[in-house]
């Protein structure tokens, strides 16, 4: 599965959970929503391997 | 994970309430609580008319967006700072809020634009270079100059009230952030709604700081995304440059991280640092400072004289605000 925040990009083989996806990646649940297909994801979803997912970022402010 | 409410697929899991919603379910809910927060800190009443702070990111068009759905009389102000050069960060801000007015046609949002650079003749960037206030960073020259200028227009426009799109998760980091450093008076002072105060003045100046209210400050800052991801508003997504290695992004960090070993921790810090303030463990009478009317503009300061925005353009160019 290709998962991808910001301007970086992973590449992730076999399936897991949204949430496993996330921590693989060392980016904190809390701080990012997953949309695929335009969907917002929950973080108990099955991602199979062919998936796309984007992350979005949602902390802001300075 | 199935909606609470109904058998479609949840779109956002709230562990911090053990909810779990669907897209329709999900934007019913958070109208109305946005709604409920309003109500239950008498923030505004429906005959009032508010200004919204729209910043062109998601939790104040947002915030913009839900208001006018309720109903209310809902103004947006937008302050272009002048950062980046013409397709930089401002004007790229800039551009969302146009973009979210034009699409609502229907709800006639009026929209007040303050461009620095053509009422003070330089952006925040020139002005923070020039005043060497806050270490090479704009960010407090930023904050001076927003708080000065949503004031005015707010008074100025014959606003009742001014509203921002602070969410929980900005509140705690503030919070967590002054107990760190225990700054009692800012401790005492924050509010979901700050009330209208009035500068003694004996020239007549009719000076005084509008009532300010946070609608947003019981979401969590991925439920105002959420929100802006599902009804389709095109925010900002870039960070503020000068956002980068802020303080304030560090404690966010350090929160998430707690609220993930632990859910609810964020809601738990906010809700009973209320209920401690309620109960008077924090003093603010033994905190309040004395406003007085700036002498050229009019606006509240500590200090007798020129207020802090006034000293930025008056002694240094000589210039008149």
């Amino acid at each position: 599965m290709k998962i991808t925040y910001r301007d970086r990009e992973w590449e992730l083989q076999g399936r897991r959970r949204v949430r496993d996806a996330i921590k693989e990646v060392r980016l904190i649940p809390q701080t990012v929503l997953a949309v695929r297909d335009g969907k917002l994801l929950t973080e108990d979803v099955m991602l199979e391997k062919d998936d796309e997912v984007k992350l979005i970022a949602v902390i802001s402010g300075g | 994970m199935k909606c609470r409410k109904c058998s479609r697929p949840a779109v956002l899991n709230m562990r911090q309430h053990n909810l779990a919603l669907c897209e329709v379910h999900y934007l019913e809910w958070f109208v109305a609580q946005t709604h409920r927060a309003i109500k239950k800190y008498r923030m505004f009443g429906p005959d009032e008319r508010v200004l919204v702070a729209v910043s062109g990111g998601k939790d104040s068009l947002a915030l913009w967006d839900v208001l006018l759905q309720l109903g209310y009389q809902a103004d947006g102000l937008y302050i272009d700072l002048g950062i980046g050069n013409s397709t930089g960060y401002s004007a790229a801000s800039r551009e969302k809020v146009e973009q979210f007015a034009a699409q609502r046609p229907d709800a006639h949002p009026v929209f007040k634009v303050v461009d620095l650079e053509a009422e003070y003749g330089e952006t925040l960037p020139e002005v923070a270079q020039r005043v060497r206030r806050g270490h090479g960073k704009p960010c407090s020259v930023c904050g001076l100059i927003k708080r000065h200028v949503m004031n005015r227009v707010t008074r100025d426009g014959g606003y009742d009230v001014l509203a921002t799109g602070h969410n929980l998760d900005d509140e705690v980091a503030v919070l967590f952030g002054n107990v760190l450093h225990w700054q009692t008076g800012y401790i005492a002072r924050q509010s979901p709604v700050l009330p209208a105060s009035v500068a003694r003045s004996e020239t007549g100046h009719n000076g005084g700081l509008a009532r300010k209210v946070k609608p947003f400050c019981r979401f969590y800052e991925r439920e105002t995304a959420a929100y802006a991801l599902i009804t389709g508003i095109n925010y900002i997504y870039d960070e503020c440059p000068y956002a980068v290695g802020a303080t304030s992004l560090r404690y966010k960090e350090i929160l998430n991280r707690m609220e993930e070993e632990s859910p609810a921790t964020k809601l738990q810090f906010y809700l009973k640092f209320l209920r401690a303030r309620k109960a008077g463990f924090f003093c603010e009478r033994a905190e309040e400072v004395e406003l007085h009317p700036c002498s050229n503009c009019g606006q509240p300061t500590s200090v007798s004289g020129l207020c802090a925005f006034c000293r930025l353009w008056i002694r240094t160019t000589g210039a008149e605000v």
